[in-house]
């Protein structure tokens, strides 16, 4: 088979979350692919979204590992990085002074975190109590530091940054958080979700300052001092940098690809070279670079599709993403629009509980959610997330989606006082008894559990309906007369 | 004048213990005290001796003179004059695997070790396979794997009662075998957690503790979201992983991929639930995962039963008092079924029919050459799709089945019927497959033989005759033995084929032919099966106790190690369309038993259950324009039902639910999936896209 134009090697430049899902999924859409993966990071593969565990030290590094389709035509090379692209000679240049050739290419060369323009940082050299949090290397930096260290200043109130911030926390660290808006992932939430959300993370040990910008760090060997634009100073032991991504496209820029703030695709991750593809945090798709796991993985599977010619006419098509902040204490999602558009027909459900850390507020445009933020114990936050995301109409009681499951969906009619039980109610399920078939047996003369279990066989299944069939007597037995019986059984 | 027998229900796979009583109004069922049951019976038990004396009930042989006729009467002589006649013609224009045999997991252990001979000895013919194949084939698939053994239970039903954890995977056992309930009440009084996972609200999640209710086809991604947080949260059983498996630097990489927010969108069960669910798992002292068909029919219903395996292992279940993995067999037989030989790759005492000593033994016990035993044959699905076609046998005989009713896209399965030379049923009713055999040869019923049956916890248990078949009836075993005294001297060259017509020498065959086999009954006979209330497989030696609790030292596997096999989540084979926007799923009803073929019958359960229905959630129904009790009809790529429509705020507003026990116009197997797991060919009964409107 031909993926490129010319024969069938692969070389994948980028082992991240995107480069190394790619590799999984192409010899399982066709096993006479040769692929290479290029990882500049001297590491196996391993699972990004983990490395606030691994901060947060419930798993250790081998609980980020992620399973490698080694063998199968793929060679993977940790620890090499691409120097050059040559799209005219179909070859990549390696640091290790090597050249490969491919006929086709792919861009999985992900994002650099970004080094806030703040004095006393150096993006090349930054201190050794100064960290960015991207990577596994990252991760050491920060643990070695933490193992020795009380507090912990998180510059950047974003998801990552509270991601870092929680796992921090749960190593015991006194942790501050240093957001220069006005509320906690702007971006994802409403103020009032922030606002919630900060006092759930204050619960946790984590302090957050807000709308204030860092100004200046001074960053010695005992400690780090960080400088704050209302004139305050925050003294600390480690400074973690989240305060966002770029794509890296320095490879893609000097091939001479097309490159916007990512490197530009096409529905099929076509870059400007019909032998190039490019996806994950690198790859900007309809104006659009996601940073997100998710598009990633689903750009991996259409890629794979279309390379290996399974279903060459296969597309990426966007969905929406869903950003998700879950550990020990917080159960936070968000997707969609936070503050929307004034649409006329948007309908608005909210739900607030401050004092438990519970917030929701729902957006549903045409029977669809258009946007949602639940924050705290919803129960319904599967559905929620289910309907968001498949585009699915919502329930007809807009309450089920604030409150879960319907009540009604769970009740057994057996629990009902005997009395108020219909006839026709099934009392026991196993041999289909009804409290009308009790109650006529009652009148013909079963006085006890004995006599009534002989006559109709309830109880004799699974024998958990026995405490209803014995209440049914038991009221029986007070209501005593063969009259009043007849009544109720009428 | 009253007479007793102590014997068990036909139907399911608890196998309850009953007593029969023939009295001079007819037979009457009474509860019996036995491990499994404890005294307990559902209204199918109850009322089970209804069939026997039935107006339906077979009493002659049919035949059919004409492909467009009827069937009318026939006497045994005419009637397996055809059958030899047939089978011959075939035999000669298209060879022996032409000749294809279709057994059921609801017949006795001598049935079916004599029905898997019968096939290879006297027909020659590789094609040999059973309705087991719909119920059994992922679990077995998967425990072999993993265990190296397939008992589905391998601990006794008791050890349900004292688990503080107890996970259900795709098992609505209220419904489908109720007495078992009486371990989960007792299970909950003592404090334990029940967990379910049922896309439904079933009965049996009603009392369950939790109950998460996943996207149809997702349990997979469940079970190793669940895995993955009980490796992040620091739960696994380090010791027991290093000590008594293989295999989990590569489940814990694959399970890296399943972190709790990925599955939660892709299944729709909370984090939060998810994370309750490991908890209570992991942190239990004595845990239990329990997986049916639920889990099980699926096209990766083996890696489904795999992820969940994966999860027992790394908790360091099996093995472990009071804890472990096991699978709940459907059939009565379901167990036995699938041991002695009515599986396309099987030999008895669950030999592999490709492995050379396999054949070597088996051979021996039956008196012929190693070399004329065939090989593996086509699994259910494809020998019944398979039917009539060019490649095809263009014969088959049904012992104990009703695939007309019961297997995947029946239309097409029914057309593969009709378009045989040959088909002959054995069944005591008119089943919807006796309904368009050229021969149906009427059959004894389960209160009229003696025989053997193994139950769901690997318990070998002994059923009783009551009372002879009625005149003009003969047993399974006295048919095969007529078909090979009639087929076996050409067939053979005379070598000595013994088909014996009592169950009990036929045990005695059985019991050597799997002795030093997997399932090996070498050691136990009839009279230790009375002795001692059921003995469990394997028993070698009549000497040595049975094994209620296996791998308690080790695993039978060659390094006596069990194994984890990494597994991925993949979609359905069908997923919804804007043509098909709905998850069908298929499942059962507590007043009937498969396909209904006996259970329609009896007036109490046909008035507890008289027809199928389509649940589905109000909401689907006021968009669909449906109220409670219309005509539906649900539509799929291969075929439609209609049955009335039946509301419930307990399924998925995106799932919509039929049973499967109704023949005609109400069957869903019209409109099920026939995609096949690949290693357990398992068809994709749980899952597949329709579209429901108004009829």
């Amino acid at each position: 088979m031909t993926v490129g134009t010319s024969g069938n090697r692969i070389v994948i430049v980028g082992h991240g979350m995107a480069g190394a899902r790619l590799a999984a999924e192409l010899p399982a859409h066709s096993p006479d692919v040769k692929v290479t993966v290029l990882g500049a990071e001297p590491h196996r593969a391993y699972n990004r979204i983990m490395l606030s565990s691994l901060l947060a030290g419930t798993v250790d590094e081998s609980g980020v590992e992620l399973a490698e389709a080694a063998g199968h035509g793929i060679a993977v090379r940790p620890g090499v990085r691409v120097t050059a692209v040559d799209p005219a000679a179909h070859t990549v240049a390696t640091d290790r002074g090597d050249m490969l050739g491919y006929d086709h290419l792919v861009l999985a060369t992900g994002g650099r975190a970004l080094v806030p323009p703040v004095r006393g940082l150096d993006p090349e050299r930054l201190p050794a109590r100064v960290a960015v949090f991207r990577t596994l290397d990252d991760c050491r930096r920060i643990l070695a530091v933490a193992a020795r260290a009380r507090r912990a200043v998180v510059l950047g109130g974003g998801l990552l940054g509270l991601e870092a911030a929680r796992g921090l926390a749960a190593r015991g660290l006194d942790v501050q958080v240093v957001h220069p808006v006005g509320h906690l992932m702007e971006r994802q939430l409403d103020p009032a979700a922030g606002a919630v959300l900060a006092r759930t993370l204050a619960g946790l040990g984590v302090t957050t300052h807000l709308e204030v910008a860092a100004t200046a760090v001074d960053a010695g060997p005992d400690g780090v001092r960080l400088a704050l634009s209302d004139g305050r100073e925050l003294e600390t032991d480690l400074l973690v940098l989240s305060c966002g991504v770029r794509p890296e496209v320095t490879l893609a820029r000097a091939a001479g690809l097309t490159v916007n703030r990512g490197v530009v695709v096409d529905d099929r991750l076509r870059t400007s070279d019909p032998d190039i593809s490019a996806l994950g945090d690198c790859a900007e798709h309809d104006g659009v670079v996601t940073g997100l796991v998710a598009p990633a993985w689903e750009q991996a599977r259409v890629l794979a599709r279309v390379l290996t010619g399974e279903n060459p006419r296969e597309r990426y098509r966007p969905r929406p993403p869903v950003t998700r902040l879950k550990a020990a204490g917080i159960d936070l999602a968000a997707m969609g629009d936070p503050e929307g558009g004034g649409d006329p027909d948007v309908e608005e459900l909210s739900f607030s509980d401050p004092a438990r850390g519970t917030y929701a507020r729902l957006r549903i445009v045409g029977e669809r959610l258009t946007a949602a933020i639940m924050l705290g114990d919803n129960p319904s936050v599967g559905t929620v997330i289910q309907l968001f995301d498949r585009g699915a109409p919502v329930p007809l009681d807009r309450r089920t989606l604030l409150l879960g499951r319907s009540r009604d969906a769970a009740a057994p009619t057996t629990t009902e006082s005997p009395a108020l039980m219909p006839d026709a109610a099934t009392v026991c399920q196993c041999n289909t008894v009804r409290k009308g078939a009790l109650v006529r047996s009652w009148r013909a003369g079963a006085r006890t559990m004995d006599d009534l279990v002989a006559a109709t066989r309830a109880t004799t299944g699974c024998g958990s309906c026995r405490d209803a069939v014995e209440g049914i007597l038991d009221w029986l037995s007070a209501v005593d007369t063969p009259d009043t019986a007849e009544e109720v059984a009428a | 004048m009253s007479q007793d027998v102590a014997t068990h229900c036909p139907y399911c796979a608890l196998q309850c213990g009953m007593t029969l009583r023939r009295t001079d109004s007819g037979v009457r069922v009474l509860p019996r005290r036995f491990p499994t049951n404890r005294g307990g019976l559902c209204q199918k038990g109850w009322t089970a001796a209804e069939l026997l004396d039935h107006p339906n009930r077979l009493t002659t042989p049919l035949l059919r003179d004409r492909p467009d006729g009827d069937l009318r009467p026939a006497s045994w002589t005419e009637a397996l004059d055809r059958v030899e006649a047939g089978i011959r013609r075939v035999q000669t224009a298209y060879g022996r695997d032409a000749v294809a045999v279709f057994g059921g997991g609801g017949l006795t252990n001598e049935k079916a070790y004599a029905l898997g001979k019968f096939a290879r000895v006297v027909l020659g013919t590789r094609n040999i396979d059973y309705n087991g194949r719909f119920c059994m084939s992922s679990a077995a698939a998967a425990g072999n794997r993993a265990f190296g053994v397939d008992r589905g239970l391998p601990f006794p039903l008791a050890d349900l009662a004292t688990a503080d954890t107890l996970l259900l995977v795709g098992a609505n056992v209220a419904e489908t075998m109720p007495p078992l309930v009486r371990y989960l009440v007792e299970q909950r009084q003592r404090g334990g957690t029940l967990i379910v996972i049922d896309p439904r609200v079933t009965a049996t999640a009603r009392q369950a503790t939790l109950h998460l209710q996943p996207t149809p086809g997702t349990d997979l991604a469940v079970a190793n979201a669940l895995l993955h947080i009980a490796l992040a949260e620091g739960w696994l059983d380090k010791d027991y992983i290093a000590a008594r498996t293989t295999g989990f630097t590569e489940v814990r990489r694959v399970v890296a991929s399943y972190w709790p927010a990925r599955v939660e969108q892709l299944s729709g069960v909370p984090v939060a639930d998810l994370e309750a669910a490991a908890r209570a798992l992991g942190t239990a002292e004595r845990a239990i995962i329990l997986t049916a068909r639920g889990a099980e029919q699926h096209a990766k219903g083996v890696d489904t039963v795999t992820a969940f395996i994966n999860l027992a292992l790394a908790l360091g279940l099996p093995g472990r008092p009071g804890s472990g993995y096991g699978c709940l067999t459907g059939q009565g037989n379901g167990q036995g079924g699938r041991e002695h030989g009515q599986k396309a790759d099987q030999l008895p005492g669950y030999r592999r029919i490709d492995d050379p000593a396999a054949r070597a033994h088996v051979a021996a016990v039956w008196g012929v050459r190693p070399e004329t035993l065939p090989g593996p044959g086509l699994s259910a699905y494809e020998l019944l799709s398979a039917l009539g076609t060019a490649d095809g046998p263009k014969a088959l005989l049904v012992f104990g089945s009703n695939p007309v009713v019961s297997a995947p896209r029946a239309a097409r399965v029914t057309a593969r019927l009709r378009a045989l030379d040959l088909l002959v049923v054995a069944d005591f009713v008119r089943s919807e497959t006796a309904e368009l055999a050229d021969v149906v040869l009427p059959t004894a019923q389960w209160a009229e033989e003696d025989g053997t049956m193994t139950n769901l916890e690997g318990r070998v248990l002994r059923r009783r005759a009551l009372r002879p078949p009625p005149a003009g009836v003969r047993t399974d075993l006295e048919i095969l033995a007529d078909l090979a005294g009639r087929l076996a001297p050409v067939t053979a060259a005379g070598a000595g084929l013994r088909f014996p017509v009592e169950p009990r020498e036929v045990f005695a065959e059985l019991r050597h032919a799997s002795a030093g086999g997997i399932a090996d009954y070498a050691g136990i006979s009839w009279e230790r099966i009375d002795a001692e209330d059921g003995v469990f497989w394997p028993c070698p030696e009549p000497n040595l106790p049975g094994s209620p609790r296996m791998f308690t030292d080790r695993f039978p596997t060659p390094d006596g190690r069990a194994r984890f096999v990494p597994v991925e989540y993949r979609p359905a084979d069908e997923e919804p369309t804007p043509d098909y926007p709905l998850y069908l799923t298929t499942g059962r009803v507590l007043a009937q038993y498969q396909s209904g073929a006996q259970t329609r019958r009896i007036a109490p359960l046909r008035t507890a259950a008289p027809g199928a229905f389509v649940e589905l959630h109000p909401d689907l129904a006021v968009r669909l324009g449906i109220d409670d009790g219309d005509e539906v009809r649900v539509t799929s790529r291969r075929g439609e039902m209609r049955a009335p429509a039946r509301l419930s705020p307990g399924i998925r507003p995106d799932t919509v639910f039929a049973p499967f026990h109704w023949p005609g116009t109400a069957r869903i197997n019209s409109v099920t999936s026939d995609a096949l797991d690949p290693v357990s060919r398992m068809p994709e009964f749980k899952v597949c896209a329709v579209r429901v409107e108004k009829a």
